[in-house]
Order: structure tokens, then sequence, then C-alpha cells
């Protein structure tokens, strides 16, 4: 038995270690941004801070707290993410289970399946995008960040091959039932299909609430961002002049702590959705990339 | 007739779909016209001046945008090779961790910093990677450094490189852990019996048995040799960098975006998504050639 000779069990110790240290190298960033919110200004100033806050203080969170620009994005982020979803579950819904019907049963799916596949692996670019979203005025509107994102080949194709898995048998007796499909997908293959939802649910949970860029590019007064392009803004491109703020609310968003905070919120719920996503996404991953 | 009458309702759970896919990808194919004038916003596509092949020409003959061209090739390159690289070898080691509670652990830890956007990452490693910050310090105890990670064009590309595999290395993971949970332990048993040390078995055994699934990982990436990560290189390069760093994403909306010159921009995007397009379709068919691999 391998598991038993010298060579083996040397191996196994420091291959735990190295491992180890790598998996904590993967949260180190997000502990030191955390132990840096809670530190006072002084502290962070001074690069005092490593993994552990230097004179606790809860000064950031309340000055944060304090600051209407970033709650209304708070808000902003929260509502694009719940209709942003909302929206993308139903045409996904909609559109996987007729494309999982076989050719022979669904006469020209294989033409609805070119029209999502060169979707994916072609595209007009920035510019002709950027215009296009111009042209139809979404410029500066709350649905630039939901509606352009709304259908993503990659959650059809996973929801699809959900239900290909699922028991030709039932859907047949439903239909000899005489259940039209509309009845058949909402009464029967909803309830069962609860566990795809919630993964399509995640991912698109977890874009809405990333995206930033949509943001930056179509919306031009700073009280219409959502969290992610604020952050990015105040954070990444310390630009404060879109959110014409006095020198004292400047104060309230450029000062370290401050940002650490900042940065901590906006992470906060993807580490609160993280455990449920992790149950997902495993098979999600799996079954969109590769099959048999 | 009859087909129509059996098949109507699938065709209106695709509609939406639809409606989304031809105005937001669809109307926007059609404006690549723009790569081929001198689009002016104020006269629109049909008021715009033709000029041919320019803006591509142009684009060979600029000294800032062929640079950009090797940039990306360069980063997305290297990201594409370590990328496959370092998750194969880590999802080989550990699988050799047998504790399930600890290999949990590791692997939940590893799959985090996927989930984070790279807003929320640049900030935190513009920070981690200052010259008074975590990274320079921890350093500073073994008398190295301090470098300028970020606003040094020789660190620059080094920085981006290392983040992307520190970021997305545990998730590519996950398709290798299901393939070797897919291997046959008899093959082991077999090769025990034989007297084969663990080394042996992982290069006789586990190392052919993934092949496969690398090859296809592999070939799937390529059409990502333009895309050497916008997001990231947005939210972590300056002015400093833009030698080494720039790419042709962060290019193209500095150019069209910013300075409106949107015939060029549409011509340099255009360029992008025929060669990816292309590399695509080639990777696709020597997928489906090598192992069967389809998307639908």
């Amino acid at each position: 038995m391998y598991h038993k000779t010298t060579g083996y069990r040397v191996f196994n110790v420091f291959n735990t270690i190295f491992l180890i240290f790598l998996a904590v190298l993967c949260i180190i960033p997000l502990v030191h941004v955390l132990a840096v919110s809670f530190s006072s200004k002084a502290a962070a100033d001074a690069n005092l801070v490593s993994l552990w806050p230097v004179g606790f203080s809860l000064e950031a969170y309340k000055k944060t707290a304090a600051n209407p620009l970033f709650l209304h994005s708070l808000w902003v982020s929260v509502m694009r993410t719940v209709v942003g979803t909302a929206i993308t579950l139903l045409i996904t819904f909609l559109a996987a289970y007729a494309l999982s019907k076989e050719n022979s049963v669904f006469k020209g799916r294989n033409v609805y399946s070119w029209i999502f596949v060169f979707s994916m692996i072609f595209n007009g670019g920035l510019v002709p995008f950027y215009i296009v979203i111009q042209k139809i005025g979404l410029i500066n509107s709350f649905w630039v960040l939901v509606l352009p994102g709304a259908v993503n080949t990659f959650l059809v194709i996973l929801m699809l091959n959900f239900f290909r898995g699922i028991p030709k048998e039932l859907e047949e007796a439903a239909l000899i039932d005489g259940a039209g499909h509309f009845r058949t997908l909402f009464r029967i293959f909803l309830p069962i299909s609860l566990p795809s939802i919630a993964t399509v649910a995640l991912f698109s949970m977890v874009f809405h609430w990333n995206s930033w860029f949509d943001g930056l590019l179509y919306l031009n007064n700073a009280k219409d961002f959502p969290l992610a392009t604020f952050l990015q803004t105040v954070i990444i491109q310390q630009d404060m002049s879109s959110m014409s703020v006095n020198p004292k609310e400047m104060e309230l968003i450029s000062q370290t702590t401050v940002k650490a905070a900042q940065i901590f919120i906006g992470s906060a719920p993807i580490l609160i959705v993280y455990p449920f996503l992790q149950k997902y996404f495993v098979k999600g991953m799996t079954v969109g990339s590769v099959k048999g | 007739m009859k087909t129509l009458k059996k098949t109507w309702p699938f065709h209106v759970m695709l509609l939406p779909a639809m409606i989304f896919l031809i105005i937001f990808s669809y109307i926007p194919m059609g404006g690549i016209v723009m790569a081929f004038q001198d689009y002016k916003p104020w006269l629109g596509i049909s008021g715009s001046e033709w000029v041919g092949l320019d803006n591509f020409r142009y684009l060979f003959e600029r000294e800032d945008s062929v640079q950009v061209i090797w940039n990306t090739l360069f980063i997305a390159v290297l990201k594409l090779i370590f990328n496959l690289v370092v998750p194969f070898v880590f999802a080989i080691l550990l699988n050799e961790i047998r504790k399930t509670a600890l290999q949990r652990g590791i692997q939940t830890l590893v799959y985090l910093p996927h989930f984070l956007s790279w807003v929320i990452l640049g900030g935190i490693l513009i920070d981690l990677l200052a010259t008074g910050g975590l990274v320079n310090r921890v350093l500073g105890v073994f008398g190295l450094g301090p470098y300028f990670f970020l606003g040094d064009n020789d660190w620059f590309r080094f920085t981006v490189i290392v983040s992307d595999i520190w970021k997305e290395f545990g998730y590519s993971t996950i398709i290798f852990l299901a393939a070797l949970a897919g291997i046959d332990p008899s093959q082991y048993e077999a090769a025990e019996i034989d007297g084969a040390t663990r080394l042996k078995q992982t290069l006789h055994i586990t190392v052919p048995s993934l092949i496969p699934i690398l090859m296809v990982v592999g070939t799937l990436a390529l059409g990502n040799v333009l895309n050497a990560g916008f997001d990231q290189i947005f939210n972590l390069y300056n002015p400093l960098v833009y030698e080494k760093g720039d790419i042709i994403d962060t290019f193209v909306y500095r150019t069209a975006i910013l300075n409106g010159e949107m015939g060029f921009g549409t011509a340099i995007g255009l360029f992008k998504s025929v060669i990816s397009m292309i590399l695509i379709l080639i990777s696709y068919r020597l997928a489906y050639k090598w192992a069967g691999y389809r998307i639908f």
C-alpha cells in the first residue's frame, strides 16, 4: 500500500501544508480589507494594519451609512439584481423548454439554436452596441442595466440540459391528459426544476451584482449608478467629478478605512449567497461545459 | 400548416428571447458597417462618409494599435497556458488529500475569488500592492522591494497574469476534479498489486485519464486568444503602464468612447470579433473531432 510508505507520508504532509497555504492565499486579501475597515483612520493611514484591526473603530461604517450616494447606489444594485434576475429566469425557462425538444418534435429548433449560438460566437463590438443603446433611448435609464443582458445563452444551455434529464414519460403523460405545452411547463416541469432554476438565478444574481461597466458607459449621472459602478468610480478611478461633492463629503468617500468598508459591503452579498452558490455551481459548470 | 399547429407553443416560448437577441445582438452586428466609414454621430450611418478599408490600414500603421494587439496576445496567451496548467496540477494534488472535510474546506476557499468582481478585487489589489501595502511590507521583511507592481511597465503584465491565475485557478479546477472522480478505481488497484508507487500511478493512470479533458478545455479556450480580460486591466491599469498593459478592449473604449473615433473603434472591434469567431469555430470543430464535445 502506497499510503504506508515513508516517501508518500512525507509528500502528504508537504502537500497538505502547501494546499492549505494556497487556500489561505485566496482569502487573505478579503481578511485584510475587513481588518482595515474596522481600524482607526490613523492606523490605516500609517499602514499598520495587516490581518487584524488596529485601534478598533466603527467610524468607517458610520460614515459609509451616512453617505446618501452610497446608499442610493446600494438600492439601485438591489433593484437591478431582483428585476434583472426575474426577467432572465422567465426568458431562460421558456426558451430552454422549447429548445430541449427533439428536432423531430419541434421542426425549426435548429434554426433557433443557431440564432443563439451565433450570438455567442460573434458580436458587433462595443461601438455599434453603444449606438443601438443610444438610439433606443436607454442612455441614463435604469432599464439599460437590466435589458441588454437579459438573454444569456450559457444559462439557456444550462437549463436545457437539465430539462433533457427529465424522463420523457412525465411530459407524454401530461400531453395525453390534454395539457398543452404551457401547462406542462408550468405545472409539471416548474416544481421539479427548482434546483436548476436556483442555479440560473444564482448565476444571474452574481452577474448583476458584479456588473459595473454598463453603469459607467450608459449612465452619466452618479445618482443613477449601481453599487459596483459607484465603487469603480470612487475606489479605482478616484474620480469624484461626476458626483459634484464638496470637500467634506469627499472625506466621507475617499478615506482608506471608508474605502475598505465600502469594498467589504460591496462583496458581502456574494459572500452571503456563496454557500448556496457552491452547492449548485459545480453541477452547473460540469453540465454546461462537458458532456460525454 | 399541420406542424405549425403542433409547434406554435414552442415559437411563442422562444419569442421573448428572440426579441432580445435581435435588438441586443443582431442589430448591433449590422452596425459593423461603421468600420468602413468615417463615422460622425451627427451624420449617422446613412450620412457618414465611406472610406473603404482606411480604418483597417490605419489600425496596422498606428504604432499604438499594433502595440496593443501585441500586448493583448501576450497577456491572453500566457493566461491561457497558466490557467490550464495550474488547475490541472492543483486538481491532482488536491485529489491526494483523503480527508474529505479538509478537501471540501480548501475547495470552498479557492473557488471564492472567482465570484468577486474585478472592481472589488482591483480595489483590494491596488491597496495591497501599493509601495506601502501589505505585499511590499512582507517582501520588505526579506529585504526585497519595494516594487511598483501596478506602476511599472515591467511588473504590470506579471501582476496581471499572476492575479488572474489567483482569481481563477480554483474555479477552473472543478472540471478536472469531476474527471478525476470518474476514473475507474480498479485501475489503481491493479497497479497497486503490481507494486507501482503513487507517483507512477499518477503518471501512468491519472495524467493520461485527464488528457482528453485537458485537450477539450484547452481548445475551447482558443477563442479567448484576443480576450486579455477587459474588466481586470481596466480596473488595474493607469497611464504609466499603457505601453505594456493596454489591450484591444481598453484601447477601443478610450479611442472610440472617450475620444470619439467611432469608425476606427468599430474597425478594431470587428478585427477582434472576426478573428475570435474563426478561432472559436476551429476549436469547436477540433473539440468535437477529438472528444465528441457539443454545446447543444
